[in-house]
């Protein structure tokens, strides 16, 4: 079962450059993924990303019970992303706001393209990201989090869609942006990809960037992806074996 | 989501336990192997993650500057919120708390309150103006019965786990020192035991299986020296005078027996 690592464990680098953390431009910060971690979901994982702890529950395909969201020929994938109301320095209050409705919608559409939907006429999964302790690029851990929950519970998919922000900080583009990166950074750009093929399936930017300056973060998270699904894998071995 | 148990699984429970035994071979007294690790979330002021057999909640607490209810203007403000959040259970829904999570945190809430876990009146910064207020929220991750008992075990671990920020009164103003960091004002320890009512006996720390056939349930917050401090009773059937008075007397000796759990010293 999981261990909880605390921060102070996490932060440890030795490359020097001018990021706070003491990572290098293109380093990710340290992570881990297991899957299967909780009991009664149909598939389950965890993810640390630096500071982030998110907790991913997968149920279904089941019977949809809403009658007007069923489709007739494929299932609906829906994601609800949470914040815990400790996750975060200010207590956040429990329950939806804009951000995490925007959030969850996102990420359903940036998992759907994966998944045969289509095998599952008029039925849902349920995809349930819960932020555990947020510290920066949340949305990211949680797509990244959420296939390997679904790789979990047996939902047949075409790849292992995986999820990583790039973004300016003081001056200088950076991979995987930390909390105080973000915050005092220029932008942000969050990428989730299909890594067999390369496919973008969520892209957002938010900030002031050059072209130029956009490709070579929209490149850099790509290789950030390709890191973090490397560790997907894994960790769909770690529980299953080869 | 309406879960359906099947007459068969009910009535080999309750045969079970009529022969002395239960599904997972446990004692009628035995809790299931119970983890408590404390100062999970950094960003918490104060959190706990507990199992109790599968059941699994993490338990943050969050301190805010508030103004004190009007009737006690001298004591600081706890609140208990629970989640029963959908990735713990099928037939867990998303959206505002339903009666069992409203009844969960109350519970709790109560439990950790009437045993006057926290010198509340140290709390109070400012008389009739500015307090802490302590917020405790229960984040339900994996359901395998007995949330009560976990709850307020994560509860007390984490309240016991927190630090806030000192304040100080200078001029008339708040002023809060984020370096300097002190533990909450402790005084107290409770916990709370519950038992079910199955084949006609009362069998702690229901499983969620258990649960589902239970008759009634009973759940009795202790504090350390053996007396009360709150009490719920659950389920559709009625308990006897008898079966509550030996329940009270069976739970003294299991707080203790869980009290064990808890970190010993303050940090």
């Amino acid at each position: 079962m999981i261990t909880i690592l605390t921060n102070k464990i996490l932060n440890k680098s030795s490359t020097p450059s001018k990021r706070a953390d003491g990572r290098a431009s293109d380093d990710l910060r340290p992570f881990k993924i297991e899957a299967g971690v909780l009991e009664r979901a149909d598939g389950s994982a965890y993810l640390e990303l630096g500071g982030n702890k998110v907790m991913v529950a997968v149920y279904g395909p089941r019977e949809l019970h809403i009658r007007r969201l069923m489709q007739p020929d494929r299932a609906v994938l829906r994601c609800r992303y949470n914040m815990a109301p400790f996750s975060v320095d200010d207590r956040k209050r429990p329950g939806p706001d804009r951000r995490s409705i925007e959030i969850s919608k996102i990420t359903s559409e940036a998992i759907m393209p994966a998944v045969f939907l289509e095998r599952f006429p008029r039925s849902t999964i349920d995809v349930f990201i819960e932020v555990l302790e947020a510290e920066g690029g949340t949305r990211c851990a949680g797509i990244t989090a959420a296939s390997v929950a679904l790789a979990d519970a047996g939902v047949p998919m075409r790849d292992l869609v995986v999820a990583c922000a790039a973004g300016k900080s003081d001056g200088e583009v950076v991979l995987d942006l930390s909390e105080a990166e973000d915050k005092d950074g220029e932008a942000d750009v969050p990428v989730a990809i299909m890594p067999r093929t390369g496919e973008i399936t969520l892209l957002q930017s938010d900030g002031h960037l050059t072209s130029e300056e956009f490709e070579k973060a929209l490149n850099m998270a790509i290789d950030g992806c390709m890191k973090l699904s490397k560790a997907q894998k894994e960790a769909i071995i770690k529980r299953y074996g080869d | 989501m309406v879960i359906i148990i099947p007459e068969i699984i009910k009535e080999s429970l309750n045969n079970l336990v009529k022969n002395g035994d239960r599904a997972d071979d446990r004692s009628f007294d035995q809790y299931r192997d119970i983890v408590l690790e404390t100062g999970v979330i950094d960003k918490a002021e104060g959190s706990a993650r507990v199992k109790i057999g599968k059941t699994q909640i993490m338990v943050g607490t969050k301190s805010q500057l508030g103004e004190p209810f009007s009737d006690t203007p001298n004591v600081g403000v706890l609140m208990t919120n629970s989640e029963l959040i959908p990735m713990a259970a099928p037939d867990f829904e998303p959206g505002p708390p339903d009666e069992r999570s409203v009844e969960l945190s109350r519970v709790t809430d109560r439990c950790m309150r009437e045993a006057k876990v926290i010198d509340l009146e140290k709390l109070c910064i400012i008389e009739g103006k500015k307090v802490w207020m302590i917020f405790v929220d229960l984040h339900i991750i994996d359901y395998d019965g007995n949330l009560m008992d976990a709850a307020v075990l994560g509860s007390m671990a984490a309240l016991m786990n927190t630090k806030i920020p000192e304040a100080k009164v200078v001029d008339d103003e708040v002023v809060i020192d984020e370096e300097k960091k002190i533990p909450l004002p402790i005084k107290e320890k409770a916990l709370m035991c519950t038992f079910a009512k199955i084949g006609g006996e009362l069998i702690v720390d229901p499983s969620l299986e258990e649960e589902q056939v239970m008759s009634s349930r009973i759940s009795i917050g202790m504090r350390t020296d053996g007396s009360i401090c709150s009490m719920q009773k659950g389920g559709m059937q009625p308990l006897t005078k008898d079966e509550i008075i030996k329940a009270v007397a069976r739970s003294k000796v299991l707080t203790k027996k869980l009290m064990e759990h808890l970190p010993q010293n303050k940090q």
